[in-house]
């Protein structure tokens, strides 16, 4: 017991762990144990994945941008090297959606907003030198990795009608049991189990890190909001994966060794599959936005230059999404013939949710009420994410009505509704996110006049791309069709010239990078200025490879 | 006639088995009891239609498209939810209308918010932030306005489910569809139970010369069907839904209506479409490759002219069911009454050694005398 050696750093005098010191290449990039490393990795690999996962967007659009089947065939064609029969054409399609569904979830917004910037500013925010277990968080994003690959190689092998996994992000048994033989849907459902290793693994690195790596005087109560918002996520993930991991184990099962779990016909439930996905799957969308909440408050916050109106308010209301997310489930499922009682509930309960939000939003506009507000970039995107969120919730309270979703549900206008929380929320959270930390993460800036103009070439792309989607889900075009009826052409078309505008967005967005890179001015420690009080803005940018040796202490 | 059906049955299944590489197929085009309905026999040319290239039938034409009174489809450009032929169906898209104009005034309310911290509070009109970070009143007052807005909605939506999952009365017409890989069949238990083989009808351009393609009188491209499901306007239905491979879900968005079909479950829901009409709907659950190639048309129909479109199925109405099931029970009871008769004389008779085979009858006859 009396070994411990007083100061840890003797016991290593030959290592020589200054603070400048960096690992050579591989050491560091490969084997890394540093979380701004890590950070940076889980970034770089989420933008791969987002080219990837919007490219496909791109070939769905393209595809609908005119009603019948124009391309199809020809992809199929090429991925298979035989030409492709009609069936195989259609299976195409289903493999695009559920390709483009599981990247974006999984491996874009996921690894960029909790993996990316939880990893680089948890830490920093609450003044420790590292994550809790910075081998596990290696691990994390290593398998991560892994995953990701066996998703894109399940593209490359049988998966019933065609290559690869077509059941659509959710994986529905029986399709996804009996419709689906072949290697590509477990594939796929590995990929799942190894990501959702991974993000459990990391929930608990970041639930440690949080509750025992405070500076002194960092009580729960005075955590950055993003730092709670990290926390309330890691608690969705530790409780929501697990339940996931379960139900696609089944369909393995029930896929490969004779199991009943999801086949009625030997005395299983397809329903059952159902729960269970939805279980995770509900609390998997507040896990995808909360990180995002906490990331617009920092930003509004220091733009308004003024403290967060509410903190206590705005904590909890996250807590509180957290704890309502997870008994909202079914309301995923209203259509499967439950009971009015339960439809009832379901229905109640998720517009419960609506309340907690809504103070978020109004407890945001308070803070800038009254500031002294600068419109520089990643104000303009925290902005924009407070509208287009709030779009994406009033549609969601419409769909929450279990007798009014009988219409829209499967329809184009759920497709509307949940991109415009995610691909116009959690997206324009991650911009707001890079563009106020790029310069503490890279120590340059990104330009102003290209951050602007690829805000509103991309506000205006999505926008045209999405909002029309409302028209067609009101129309009553289903979803998940490769080929729609001729009334469905006009708002199809517009939503595919709305992609073409984001396109340009995201090529400026990448120019910008470029620029920054080769040409960006250098940044300071705290580049915003007076506004900007947590810690990681105490440090130079780019931090030291290794920071706060010695604690800060908080007042 | 049946061992004819049962021919054809499986020539169905062979020829699904084989163009399974070729455009979508058409599914075995009946079931066994039924007599064989449009697809199973192809006009030889283009001459006059015969019941093949229209799918009608003696009594019975299919109700043109183009000049139906009422047609529940999506419209060119449209914005709004579709015309609703449904009570519940209306009710659900008046609570809908307001609701959306509720919801567009929230967003505009956050809009104009977010415009006059631009005008107001930016750096160089406000260059002194002011320190307010509470202020209890409005917390309270932004937690409860939200709240009484969603009770405002919750209530006429919980009466509104109330109302859909209100029970179909004891004489409503039971349709069962099925759901398929990737057709629908419809069955009329109330009807004798035949059923109809639903596919897509393909373009012109797409079928082989001879077969039946989509016309403007079938409605249209890629929601017209070869064999709707008809059902009787005016009158109550008890929908049921079920699925034979994997999950598919029943949708038509000019009834607001939508039930998933599930293997292994039987989801039921009551549906009374006011006015004879054709009403077009998808499948609404990822099926599989021609998830998109499996619409749903509902014909409906007078009831009048829907009795008439049962018999040239070779249906009955249940009142001929009835009377039928009624004389069969009483020729069954005269039947049981003479069997019982005899035991007793049997009975009766002196012969204390009566053969084994009289003493089963008797017991026989007692058994159905009791039942």
């Amino acid at each position: 017991m009396t070994t411990i050696a007083a100061n840890p750093g003797d016991l290593h005098a030959h290592d020589d762990h200054d603070a400048d010191h960096k690992p050579g290449f591989f050491a560091r990039w490969f084997m890394s144990t540093n979380h701004k490393d890590i950070g940076t990795l889980y970034l770089i690999f989420a933008i791969t994945a987002g080219i990837i996962g919007g490219a496909i967007s791109g070939l769905m659009r393209l595809e609908l941008a005119q009603p019948g089947v124009q391309y199809l065939g020809q992809w199929a064609t090429w991925l298979s090297g035989t030409e492709a029969s009609w069936d195989q054409a259609l299976h195409m399609w289903n493999v695009l959606i559920t390709a483009h569904g599981l990247i974006m979830v999984f491996f874009m917004v996921m690894p960029a907003i909790i993996g990316g910037f939880g990893n680089w500013f948890v830490p920093l925010m609450i003044g420790a030198p590292d994550m809790a277990f910075p081998r596990m968080n290696n691990i994390s994003f290593w398998l991560t990795v892994v995953a990701f690959i066996m998703l894109l190689g399940s593209t490359f092998v049988p998966g019933g009608s065609g290559l690869g996994a077509g059941t659509g992000w959710t994986v529905y048994a029986p399709l996804s049991t009996s419709g689906s033989p072949g290697p590509a849907v477990d594939m796929a459902i590995f990929s799942l189990h190894l990501a959702g290793a991974a993000s459990i693994l990391g929930a608990v690195n970041f639930i440690t890190t949080i509750f025992n790596m405070r500076a002194p005087g960092m009580t729960l109560h005075k955590m950055p909001l993003f730092v709670w918002s990290v926390l309330v996520t890691a608690f969705l993930l530790l409780l929501a994966l697990p339940v996931l991991a379960a139900a696609i184990t089944m369909l393995l099962v029930d896929r490969n060794f004779g199991g009943a779990f999801f086949d009625a016909a030997s005395g299983g439930d397809p329903i059952l599959y159902q729960h269970l996905f939805w279980f995770f799957g509900h609390p998997e969308v507040y896990i995808m936005i909360l990180p995002g909440f906490g990331i617009i408050s920092q930003i509004v916050s220091t733009f308004s230059k003024k403290p967060v109106f509410g903190y206590l308010g705005m904590a909890y209301a996250m807590v509180a999404i957290g704890v309502v997310g997870f008994v909202v489930w079914a309301h995923h499922m209203f259509t499967i013939g439950m009971s009015v009682e339960m439809k009832m509930y379901f229905t109640a309960a998720t517009m419960v949710i609506a309340v907690p939000t809504g103070i978020k939003i109004f407890s945001w506009i308070a803070t800038m009420w009254g500031g002294s507000v600068s419109f520089k970039t990643p104000m303009v995107w925290a902005m924009g994410f407070i509208f287009m969120f709030t779009v994406g919730g009033v549609t969601g309270v419409v769909l929450a009505n279990g007798g009014l979703d009988d219409n829209l549900h499967d329809t184009y206008y759920v497709v509307a509704h949940f991109h415009y929380v995610l691909s116009l929320g959690a997206v324009f959270s991650l911009f707001a996110g890079f563009y106020y930390w790029f310069g503490k993460m890279s120590g340059r800036h990104l330009s102003e006049a290209l951050g602007h103009l690829h805000f509103w070439t991309f506000f205006i792309g999505v926008n045209v791309l999405f909002f029309p989607m409302h028209f067609l889900g009101n129309q009553g075009m289903p979803r998940r069709i490769p080929d729609y009826n001729g009334a469905y052409a006009y708002w199809n078309e517009v939503a595919s010239w709305g992609y073409a505008i984001m396109g340009v967005g995201v090529i400026i967005f990448f120019v910008n990078v470029a620029y920054a890179f080769i040409g960006g001015r250098k940044a300071e420690g705290n580049y915003w200025g007076e506004g900007a009080t947590t810690l990681e803005w105490t440090l130079s940018s780019p931090p030291p490879f290794h920071q706060f040796e010695t604690l800060p202490v908080i007042k | 006639m049946n061992i004819l059906n049962k021919i054809l049955a499986i020539c169905g299944l062979l020829m699904l088995t084989v163009s399974a590489q070729a455009a979508a197929p058409q599914a075995p085009a009946v079931a066994a009891d039924v007599p064989a309905v449009a697809s199973e026999a192809p006009a030889a040319d283009s001459a006059a239609p015969t019941a093949a290239s229209d799918g009608s039938l003696p009594g019975y034409t299919p109700m043109d498209a183009t000049t139906a009174e009422v047609v529940g489809k999506p419209h060119d450009k449209g914005l709004d939810y579709q015309q609703q032929y449904t009570d519940n169906g209306q009710t659900a898209y008046e609570i809908s209308y307001w609701v959306n104009w509720l919801i567009a005034a929230i967003s505009i309310f956050v809009l104009a918010l977010l415009f006059w911290v631009i005008i107001r509070f930016n750096r160089r009109a406000n260059p002194v932030p002011s320190k307010t970070t509470h202020n209890t009143f409005i917390e309270v007052v932004w937690t409860l306005v939200p709240v009484l807005i969603l009770l405002a909605i919750a209530y006429p939506s919980l009466n509104l489910l109330a109302k859909q999952f209100k029970p179909a009365p004891e004489n409503a017409v039971t349709i069962k569809a099925t759901g398929y890989q990737w057709y629908w069949t419809y069955t009329y238990p109330d009807h004798g139970g035949f059923e109809i083989v639903s596919n897509m009808l393909k373009e012109e351009g797409d079928v082989a010369k001879g077969e039946r393609f989509r016309t403007d009188a079938d409605g249209p491209n890629q929601l017209a069907v070869d064999n709707r499901m008809v059902v009787p306007a005016g009158v109550p239905i008890r929908f049921q839904t079920t699925a034979a491979d994997v999950i598919h879900s029943f949708a038509v968005p000019s009834l607001w209506f939508k039930l998933d079909s599930v293997p292994g479950r039987l989801n039921e829901k009551a549906l009374t479409i006011n006015k004879p009409g054709l009403y077009y709907g998808q499948c609404s659950e990822l099926c599989g490759v021609r998830h998109g190639y499996m619409p749903i048309t509902v014909e409906a129909l007078p009831p009048a002219e829907f009795a008439a479109w049962v018999k040239a199925q070779g249906g009955k109405m249940p009142a001929e069911l009835k009377a039928e099931a009624d004389a069969k029970a009483a020729a069954d009871k005269a039947a049981a009454d003479k069997a019982a008769a005899e035991a007793e004389a049997a009975k009766a008779a002196p012969a204390a050694d009566a053969a084994p085979a009289a003493t089963d009858n008797a017991e026989a006859a007692d058994a159905a005398a009791t039942n």
